[in-house]
């Protein structure tokens, strides 16, 4: 993709973002009062599909915003190029993508 | 080290959105980690939790928090520079993006006291 | 005649002063006397002509016109003639650097060459679409694109703001913000017939996605533009045109 490409995409995911971050601040905010517990949690995610769609989409968004990020930096400060700067971005993105959508399956489907 | 030509407040909100989006892409790797442990073995989360309200560590998830907040709010300054009619008020923007963070980060740890 | 600035004895000024060429140098140290109303410029051709005859250095104008005299002033870029002596020192100490971001020919000139070919890759040329036989087409200066145009267009080309430019700095392959804000008045120039190519050429490799809005430029421009601004309206412009299918 080229850097227009990548440009909108990180500024897409960031509008898409702006909302879910500031659910996810809100949830935080009220969550942490009397402590947080795990059966407090997954009482209210567990099967929820309001709870696994925003949170879903907040992994894809996230990684997806976090892998262009990173590129960006890796170039401009570990002045990473061509193949490998692609790689270590597509690899961010995955990973990311994989460990988040890992925690969320857990935490609304098992 | 800031060098001279960079001693300017909106160099600064630069510097903070970059290392606050550094910090949250090393930090989201351990929040999913921990999360998707919830399930196979809720014992653990839950001694993992009790762990967090620690009051040192309530401190550190206060400056996750705020992290989040002043990247949110300081890149939502940014697509307001990138896609709105031009405004000359960024330096009083940055610092209200700021400023939005601390609240959210302030009200994060007060309400978890 | 003008009062000539009166010189006193005590006051010295310490010119740290970069010497050297591509191959790498040093910080030499003059002192000279200062005076009231001297600028940096006015030190620099002091220690040229009663100390150090082989400095080499730029400037014409004299009064912030022509944009040859930027320098590196205690690290920041600067134009020398426009820039009084009581103003900038510090412990007694002016460091003058030549231009960051541009290679360096000789102690405080460098090589604006790719500074200047940065002009021209980011299609900064007029493109006429009228002919001399045809007659001046008329503009009004309260349109609002000429306005938009009129905002960024008395760039004399210093590359102060490049200077200024971490994203420069970083990433060789970045126009700069002098470049882009030619390149944004052009995009709002009414008579210009080359803006399909242009928008083409500053959203390439480069161009001005690379800016991280950190105002370097524009809080270090003498003419108090703001290339920054011309930079998020390129922007602003090229994702239109990704949407419409152009670019």
């Amino acid at each position: 993709m080229s850097g227009l490409g990548l440009y909108l995409a990180q500024r897409i995911s960031a509008m898409v973002m702006i909302p879910l971050v500031l659910t996810h601040l809100g949830v935080m905010i009220y969550a942490v009062r009397g402590g947080l517990d795990t059966a407090e949690i997954l009482s209210r995610t567990q099967g929820s599909l309001f709870w696994g769609s925003l949170y879903g989409l907040f992994v894809i968004t996230a990684s997806i915003h976090a892998a262009i990020g990173l590129r960006v930096i890796a170039y401009e400060w570990l002045k990473l190029s061509g193949l490998g700067l692609n790689v270590f971005a597509v690899l961010v993105g995955l990973g990311l993508l994989a460990l988040g959508g890992q925690a969320v399956y857990t935490v609304v489907l098992a | 080290m800031i060098r001279p030509h960079q001693k300017q407040p909106l160099w600064l909100a630069f510097a903070v959105h970059r290392m606050s989006g550094i910090g949250l892409a090393l930090f989201l790797p351990a929040h999913f980690y921990i999360l998707g442990t919830a399930m196979k073995d809720p014992q653990s989360l839950d001694t993992f939790l009790h762990w967090s309200e620690l009051p040192l560590v309530r401190v550190a998830e206060t400056g996750l928090v705020f992290l989040l907040a002043v990247h949110c709010f300081g890149g939502l300054r940014l697509l307001a520079l990138e896609f709105l009619p031009w405004t000359p008020y960024q330096k009083t923007l940055a610092a209200l993006a700021a400023s939005l963070a601390l609240f959210f980060a302030v009200s994060f740890l007060l309400n978890g006291i | 005649m003008s009062q000539l600035p009166v010189i006193k004895r005590d006051d010295v000024v310490n010119m740290r002063i970069w010497r050297g060429d591509a191959s790498g140098g040093s910080f030499v140290d003059y002192k000279i006397p200062m005076s009231e109303t001297q600028t940096v410029l006015d030190a620099v051709t002091w220690v040229q002509r009663n100390v150090e005859p082989g400095l080499s250095y730029r400037f014409a104008c004299r009064v912030g016109m022509c944009g040859s005299c930027a320098m590196m002033v205690n690290g920041r870029p600067r134009w020398t003639c426009r820039t009084h002596v009581s103003k900038v020192i510090k412990n007694h100490q002016i460091k003058l650097e030549p231009l960051r971001n541009l290679p360096v020919i000789k102690d405080l000139v460098c090589d604006l060459s790719d500074f200047f070919a940065k002009w021209l890759k980011a299609n900064g040329r007029f493109v006429p679409t009228e002919t001399r036989e045809r007659p001046v087409k008329k503009i009004s200066p309260l349109s609002k694109q000429r306005q938009a145009a009129n905002t960024a267009i008395e760039c004399i080309n210093c590359a102060i703001c490049y200077a200024a430019c971490d994203a420069v700095e970083q990433n060789p392959n970045y126009l700069g913000p002098a470049a882009l804000n030619r390149a944004w008045t052009l995009m709002n120039d009414v008579r210009d017939g080359g803006k399909p190519e242009r928008l083409r050429a500053v959203t390439g490799d480069g161009g001005c996605q690379c800016c991280h809005s950190q105002h370097g430029c524009a809080s270090h421009c003498p003419n108090e533009l703001n290339p920054a601004r011309s930079i998020a309206g390129l922007k602003q412009a090229a994702v239109t045109a990704i949407f419409k299918g152009e670019v």
